[in-house]
């Protein structure tokens, strides 16, 4: 009986006054955030910016989500997924976190993914690996950022359409992320009449790109880039060494040209054009407030990684908010986030799709100055961009997922 | 043709940033003896104090000289409060000097933070080059050109200065070398300066085009490893010729097979060290 | 066997059948599996460091090739538990055979170097050949399985398992210890001119080490494998393959309790030190330096050398 009343009434009045009585006697004791990042080791800057993100949102709210105390738990998991195993059980069993946020990298949320969906963890993710919101979705997963190429799908369309280019070279690291991006941003490119004439693929720890940028071929309209972490900062400005830079328009995935390298590539970075689903110059009051909140803590602007995380805690008040507080209920809470259309987060409006993934907006940004810094400024908006951008899901999932071979290049010119 | 001309110019570049990033190296295993596993954090902490000194408008090869000097003095403490006592133990070596660079990388993280920092070449030097109609960095060149005259600088000042004979004599036989009156203690103090003031003036020189990030360690050890040994232990020739070489296997391999990209250097140095395992220029290695 | 030895052997056998009950939770227990399990990776170095005089840079792969095999075996060829698990020893104890052959052209740096080598040529061959090992994404298990009717899914029997395991391996390798073979391995260590002039075939002697090192390396990859339920290329990367001989380093080359105790340290640093110190990468730095600077043999000959002071 108490089931379908709750399925009747997704939100609002009847389920919050449902919830209250059942939850009056924990009331008192906060909820417990898991938060799963890294902390030491080279993949450290994301996650030290995810954490920044996560307290911030929290110290705006007085350490309150939907009335409740919260006790945020902060893990390291070193940037290793065995590592990131052992720290999630420690959360989950030791520290009896209620729910879980993070963690940075795909390998290390593939490395947990069993073990919270078999624990029955609500948890929200910021990695982009593809599969885990469509082959391998989980009912306990949502993921409020972006699979790899749901932001690649929109820069191939704004490049096809809107800039009119025609033939591309696409370069990234040769790992899922960047094969997945890449992968996404061909298929829609061509669709749209575009041709992906050349893939350059530098490994992940190339101490150079020289080798790469030289085999560019001169005759593309632009090159496409989806790089991770701080090689779309070495990339670019190797790219203006080869004398390249100003002469072949460089786009970027959603991290290639990302808040936190920004001022670093320098007058560089201008006119790069990358597509997000954020950017610090987004214009809502909830951004300004935590973009003012970021500068006055950490004197930097939020990027991807510190602004995933405040996305995520905003999916997680509003469900809070719906269930009425009562966190114990798991799986009315996550049927919350699920079904919430969350209408404020500092990216803009959030829904999930069936496979919990976020739908929301994805931004064309220019790299621009203003004043004396270097700013990702929002050119065109596109609204509710789907992890399978336009194609029915089914077809979409039917196929194989994004590799590093798939979709078939037609057009490469060797 | 063009494809040759800059993936050769690619791999000399490269080369020349190998020699200055394995020089200490070299020069601290084959002379000490001591496997020195903190040299990619030296050299990255290097990187670092150059970024740091061109932020407050340090002149460029002052900074270099700067960030020298300090990562050099590290050096010497470590050798002096904690390596010397290891003399022979290779093992307590490998502990200590991984153990440092674990600290050194953490303390950059703590005090830089985790986003990677520029480290501007020289104006003058920045802009591309024209060779035969198309563009190559002229900085690129320049640290090429610096490798050289280092190593031309090293050879001199260890064939022929008094104070290379000494350290030479040092390393051969040092009982004899104490009882004919040579100061064998600070003489290894010296070679650990010049090999850990390499590092920090290597990490300043190759920061435009590294960059100082967390990882820079990790990312320059096995490389300055697969230098040392293609070209021989403690051969500063072979140092120079291996960096080249690897310089020119890394850009043409990746180039013309880049599926085996992440293999690229390992995969010859395996072949290489099974046909030859004392690498090109080398003696024993035992 | 001396009454003091089996005494030895009891008293280890106790101490680890006390842990579940000493222990305040099942995520404790967990942690302990994990150190056990790296504990047998150690001591599987240490055949070659402490007994053959081999310092090796790549024993990741004897962690990693048998670890992918079993996770390959047994979710894409449908493999039932026991052949899957022959056969990622087989494989891994196999690769040790190859690339010994390779690696022993060498001693002393240059076995070092190759060993780095082979390790990170198969690292990338982990990272590049995606249609076997996922790339990056790596392969997950879809659980542990269940060996004689006994369910391994949960933490205890899992435990007892790596336990028994890590006993086995002790007792093989102390057995090895005081063996013909393990004084020929001692022997081409000190002297292997010596060794070489008495008749000995040392190459033969190396290789023969490399491969039971390999072999027991293999049993903590299938461990490994069945206790993370997940396997990507970190497995088989560089810095897997340092930590493993710091392990042995850090307790005391050479010795039986040395990787042991160095395998629990680290491991203890990593995952249970780390929850409460934010920068316990440099603690675990400084407990190398810590441990060096007082006892520069590693921790086990340190202590024992007390010990033995006291009581003198």
């Amino acid at each position: 009986m108490t089931l379908s009343r709750r399925g009747l009434l997704q939100t609002g009045i009847g389920a919050f006054s449902l919830a209250m009585t059942t939850h009056k006697a924990r009331a008192d004791e906060p909820i417990r955030i898991g938060f799963l990042t890294v902390k030491t080791g080279p993949l450290a800057a994301g996650g030290i910016q995810m954490e920044q993100g996560m307290v911030l949102f929290l110290k705006e709210r007085g350490n309150k989500l939907a009335g409740r105390d919260v006790k945020l738990i902060v893990a390291d998991t070193a940037g290793s997924p065995a590592t990131t195993r052992t720290k999630a059980q420690e959360l989950v069993e030791r520290d009896k976190a209620h729910v879980l946020i993070g963690p940075l990298a795909a390998f290390e949320a593939l490395a947990i993914a069993d073990y919270t969906t078999a624990q029955k963890i609500p948890t929200l993710g910021v990695a982009a690996a593809e599969d885990m919101t469509q082959r391998m979705a989980s009912p306990w997963f949502v993921r409020g950022t972006a699979s790899s190429a749901q932001c690649a799908h929109t820069m191939a369309f704004y490049a096809a359409t809107e800039l009119k280019y025609k033939r591309i070279c696409v370069i990234g690291d040769d790992f899922a992320y960047g094969h997945e991006q890449n992968a996404g941003f061909q298929r829609v490119f061509e669709d749209n009449g575009g041709r992906v004439v050349q893939k350059l693929w530098p490994p992940l720890n190339a101490p150079d790109y020289g080798t790469y940028i030289s085999q560019i071929k001169s005759n593309v309209d632009a090159v496409f880039m989806s790089f991770a972490g701080s090689n779309g900062f070495k990339f670019t400005k190797a790219y203006f060494e080869y004398g390249l830079g100003g002469k072949i328009p460089l786009l970027g995935g959603m991290t290639a040209m990302d808040e936190a390298i920004l001022q670093q590539t320098g007058d560089d970075a201008v006119g790069v054009l990358t597509a997000n689903w954020y950017s610090a110059q987004y214009d809502s009051p909830e951004n300004k407030a935590f973009v003012a909140g970021m500068q006055r803590d950490y004197k930097v602007d939020p990027g991807y990684y510190a602004a995933g995380p405040a996305v995520e805690a905003a999916v997680l008040e509003a469900a809070m908010k719906t269930v009425g507080g009562d966190i114990d209920d798991r799986a009315a809470l996550m049927k919350a986030i699920r079904t919430n259309l969350v209408p404020n987060t500092v990216r803009g409006p959030v829904r999930f799709d069936a496979g919990g993934q976020a739908v929301g907006n994805v931004y064309i940004r220019r790299a621009e100055k203003k004043g004396s810094k270097i700013v990702n400024a929002v050119i065109k908006t596109y609204p509710d961009v789907s992890q399978y951008w336009t194609y029915p899901e089914k077809e979409f999932l039917a196929q194989p997922p994004y590799s590093r071979d798939f979709p078939v290049a037609r057009y490469l010119e060797n | 043709m063009q494809f040759w001309i800059v993936q050769g110019l690619n791999s000399l570049a490269m080369g020349g940033l190998l020699f200055l990033l394995s020089a200490g190296f070299s020069l601290i295993f084959g002379l000490l003896r001591i496997p020195n596993l903190a040299h990619g954090a030296l050299f990255m902490l290097g990187a670092y104090f150059g970024a740091a000194l061109l932020g407050e408008q340090v002149n460029f090869w002052l900074a270099a000289l700067l960030s020298g000097a300090g990562v050099g003095m590290i050096g010497v403490v470590l050798e002096a409060v904690l390596l010397r006592r290891l003399a022979g133990n290779e093992q307590g070596q490998v502990l200590v000097t991984l153990g440092v660079a674990f600290i050194i990388a953490d303390i950059c993280l703590l005090a830089w933070g985790g986003d990677p920092m520029p480290l501007g070449a020289p104006r003058s030097l920045r802009p591309p080059v024209f060779i035969a109609g198309f563009a190559f960095p002229g900085y690129r060149l320049v640290v090429l050109g610096f490798a050289l005259a280092t190593a031309l600088l090293l050879w001199l000042l260890l064939e022929r200065t008094r104070l290379g004979a000494m350290i030479r004599a040092g390393v051969d036989d040092r009982e004899m070398a104490r009882s004919v009156g040579i100061p064998v203690s600070r003489l290894f103090s010296a070679v650990f300066f010049l090999g850990a003031f390499l590092a920090g003036v290597g990490g300043v020189i190759g920061g435009p085009i590294l960059s100082a990030y967390p990882g820079l360690d990790a990312d320059m050890l096995p490389l300055a490893l697969v230098v040392v040994i293609l070209g021989g232990v403690g051969s500063l020739p072979g140092a120079l010729v291996g960096s080249l070489i690897v310089g020119l296997i890394y850009n043409f391999g990746s180039a013309l097979f880049p599926d085996f990209a992440y293999v690229v250097l390992f995969l010859p140095m395996v072949v290489m060290l099974v046909v030859k395992p004392t690498g090109l220029f080398g003696r024993v290695l035992r | 066997m001396t009454a003091r030895q089996v005494g030895c052997w009891l008293l280890v056998i106790a101490a680890l059948a006390a842990v579940p009950f000493v222990l305040p939770s099942a995520f404790y227990l967990g942690i302990a599996t994990h150190a056990l399990i790296f504990a047998i990776l150690a001591l599987s170095l240490n055949i070659l460091i402490g007994h053959g005089g081999m310092t090796s840079l790549g024993h990741a792969v004897y962690l990693g090739v048998p670890a992918y095999a079993c996770a390959v075996l047994s979710m894409q060829a449908g493999w039932a538990p026991l052949p899957t698990i022959l056969a990622s020893l087989a494989i891994g104890t196999a690769t040790s055979a190859l690339f010994g052959i390779l690696a022993l052209r060498a001693s002393g740096l240059g076995f070092l170097m190759i060993t780095l080598a082979l390790g990170q040529v198969m690292w990338g061959a982990a990272y590049r050949w995606v249609g076997l090992t996922g790339g990056d994404n790596g392969i997950r298990l879809s659980g542990r399985p269940h060996l004689f009717g006994i369910d391994l899914a949960e933490v205890l029997p899992f435990y007892v398992l790596v336990a028994a395991v890590l006993v086995g391996a002790l007792f093989c390798l102390w057995q090895l210890d005081r063996s013909a073979f393990g004084a020929c391995l001692r022997g081409t260590r000190d002297q292997p001119r010596r060794m070489r002039m008495l008749g000995h075939d040392v190459w033969r002697i190396r290789w023969v080490a490399f491969i039971a090192s390999g072999f027991w390396g293999s049993v903590a990859g299938v461990l490994y494998c069945y206790d993370y339920q997940y396997v990507s290329p970190a497995a088989l990367s560089l810095p897997q393959s340092a930590e493993t001989l710091l392990m042995v380093v850090l307790g005391g080359a050479g010795t039986l309790a040395g990787p042991v105790a160095g395998a629990i340290i680290i491991t203890i640093i990593k995952t249970v030190v780390s929850s409460y110190v934010d920068r316990w990468y440099s603690l675990l730095g400084l407990t190398f330096i810590l441990v060096v600077s007082v006892m520069p043999r590693g921790l086990i000959p340190g202590l024992a050398n007390w010990m033995r002071g006291k009581r003198a």
